[in-house]
């Protein structure tokens, strides 16, 4: 095979990894938009916050049991995050937007403005702003699948991904609470009319985004090693692009447009320039509005009247 | 006698333009304190900018999050028409606002076309690429060092030196012609037809407001004021590095609408002011200001939305739509 096909195969998988962390942070924004039609800029601080709680479960291991076994030890990073940012999201919901609801969009999106910098610099504060580093709990181990060499990393990257996309959709598509929650997408008077909570769903479409956003917070620094208190903002950024890519409000189309990104940014800075990297989500986005603004799977288009 | 002031400030932009700004102008001679006066003359390119974005958050009621951005193209488009050509402050300063407002039109245009609220996100993008750029184009731009030795203005002969008591002048000025004509806009047609816009855009769009076309000129304007405060503080600074330019500063300027009162030109003014001489007073409080500003923004949406200073209308127009009814007894 050729070493032009094995970079582009290596680049691809790389590509596939990073995006399928962006996707699961593409599917909060799509949610909260999809229901209370919300850019929560705070999400990506709920990513971050993710990420750090992650990162704290694995130093409280490695100085009170540094031989625990590796999937207690993952447990513990996921479980804690996860339900860390999942209350970080029900409060960010019940104190800065709840009070809000029926005012002009406006108003919501600068508190969530306000949220977002409050969460960034209270963790600099916490943390330092210094970049911090995540202990190597995962051993360096490579699997050759034909040219492209995988690291064991990128397979749990690979395979929680998945297991918690397949189970939302599951949850969305099948469960009583899911159906509410895509009947209140729909029409959140005809949704209130036949009896759902619509507060209760605005706090559960907030839990599970937060959530998945944790997820991907562990995933992101066991991947790079590395966090710090702006990574939020970044990933954020590039996850609500992939979050209009696929199609705003659209479950799949979250999932397919963060996928999509990471690839379409790992083949840029791959063949390209890696120094650019961060560009190519922008240009996305404005090459997204300016020709399909419904983005992939995205149905409706215009101002809701 | 104070009745009559009122009376007369009420229907008279220009007494008001006086009044409000006038006495800073005895500042500098009260206190000769450079560093007092540098101070302050910060603050004033702070009221341009807030100023600024005013247009587009309380006129047109869209948020801007990469507003500088446009500071930064501001600043950059003077100091390299004056690097390579010569071209002196006076030419610069238009150049630079009409530059930056023809970025404004670029970015607007797709994202207003779609949804008001992707602005939001489209700018925040853009604030970063305008970053990158300026950082990446070494040859250009000069990468991170930025570039220097920028020339200050003059003015009938007279040359700007590092002393900051011109600068103050310079900027005084700027800002009170600029909040004249603020005045003088939201009162005219265009100003009614976003406050119509603003309120209930179908019903604008249906008396034949052209909304989509009065949006975007005052997203132009709001961009076309920031690069007038980049070429003054370009030639204030005589140096440009893109660093002076991040998120924190557009945050910085929001926060300022937000407190100030969005929509009130005043509010603006005074948001500055307040943001802007606090750090120097709360030194020992510089690890917190940020999280401040967070906390501030979110408690005066909730608690406060019109501001500090805004007005009956402004109060209407951001308190929720309808109250909605609880789910089971409270």
């Amino acid at each position: 095979m050729s070493a032009a096909l094995e970079l582009f195969l290596q680049q691809l998988f790389n590509g596939l990894t990073i995006g399928m962390v962006y996707a699961l942070i593409a599917l909060g924004y799509t949610m909260v938009y999809g229901v209370i039609q919300l850019i929560n800029f705070a999400h990506g601080e709920v990513f971050m916050v993710g990420a750090f709680l992650g990162l704290s479960v694995l130093l409280a291991f490695g100085s009170l049991w540094a031989a625990a076994p590796l999937v207690v030890v993952l447990a513990a990073v996921f479980v804690v995050s996860v339900a860390g940012s999942a209350a970080l999201g029900a409060a960010i919901e019940r104190v800065a937007y709840k009070p809000l609801r029926g005012s002009p969009k406006l108003t919501a999106l600068i508190t969530s403005i306000g949220v977002s910098f409050f969460l960034q610099n209270a963790v600099m504060l916490i943390f330092g702003s210094k970049e911090q580093s995540v202990p190597d709990v995962l051993p360096p181990v490579f699997f050759q699948l034909g040219p492209v060499s995988l690291s064991l990393v990128q397979l749990v990257i690979f395979a929680v991904s998945l297991a918690f996309m397949v189970s939302l959709t599951w949850f969305v598509k099948n469960t009583r609470p899911g159906k509410a929650m895509r009947a209140l997408a729909e029409d959140p008077d005809a949704a209130r009319l036949m009896g759902i909570s619509v507060d209760a769903m605005i706090r559960m479409t907030f839990v599970l985004g937060s959530a998945l956003a944790a997820v991907a917070g562990s995933l992101f620094s066991l991947y790079y090693g590395s966090v710090n208190f702006h990574d939020g903002y970044l990933a954020g950024l590039k996850a609500f692009t992939a979050a209009v890519f696929g199609g705003i409000g659209s479950i799949p189309g979250a999932m397919l447009g963060g996928v999509l990104l990471g690839v379409f940014e790992a083949l840029g800075a791959g063949y390209i320039s890696s120094e650019w990297k961060d560009v190519f989500a922008f240009v996305l986005l404005g090459g997204v509005l300016i020709f399909k603004p419904s983005g992939l799977l995205g149905e409706n288009l215009p101002e809701k009247v | 006698m104070f009745g009559a002031l009122r009376y007369h400030l009420g229907k008279s932009p220009l007494l008001q333009v006086a009044v409000y700004l006038g006495p800073f102008v005895l500042f500098p001679i009260l206190d000769r304190n450079a560093y007092h006066v540098d101070v302050l003359t910060n603050v004033a390119i702070y009221v341009i900018l807030a100023m600024g974005l005013n247009v587009v958050i309380g006129f047109a009621g869209l948020l801007n999050l990469g507003y500088a951005a446009f500071f930064a193209i501001g600043a950059y488009t003077y100091a390299l028409l004056n690097l390579h050509t010569g071209c002196p402050f006076w030419a610069g300063l238009p150049a630079a606002g009409t530059v930056a407002m023809l970025f404004g039109f670029l970015i607007a245009v797709p994202s207003i076309r779609v949804r008001g609220d992707y602005l939001a996100i489209t700018t925040l993008g853009f604030g970063e690429i305008v970053r990158i750029l300026f950082n990446n184009l070494d040859t250009w731009t000069g990468g991170p060092n930025g570039l220097l030795g920028i020339d200050r203005p003059t003015f009938f002969g007279y040359r700007f030196s590092v002393s900051p008591v011109p600068y103050f002048y310079l900027a005084l000025v700027l800002a009170a012609v600029i909040a004249y004509l603020l005045f003088r806009l939201s009162d005219s047609k265009i100003g009614r037809a976003l406050v119509a816009i603003r309120e209930d855009e179908l019903a604008a769009k249906c008396m034949g407001v052209p909304a989509l076309r009065i949006k975007l000129y005052a997203f132009g304007l709001s961009s076309f004021i920031a690069g007038l405060a980049g070429a003054v503080f370009a030639s204030k600074q005589t140096i440009v590095t893109p660093d002076s330019f991040d998120f924190v500063l557009s945050v910085l300027i929001l926060a300022m609408v937000v407190l100030g009162g969005m929509g009130n030109i005043w509010g603006s003014a005074l948001g500055a002011l307040v943001l802007g001489t606090l750090p120097e007073i709360l030194r020992g409080f510089a690890g917190y200001r940020m999280l401040i500003f967070g906390l501030l923004m979110i408690l005066m949406m909730i608690f406060r939305p019109q501001g500090m200073l805004g007005g009956a209308l402004i109060r209407r127009e951001l308190r929720p739509r309808h109250r909605e009814p609880r789910d089971g007894p409270a």
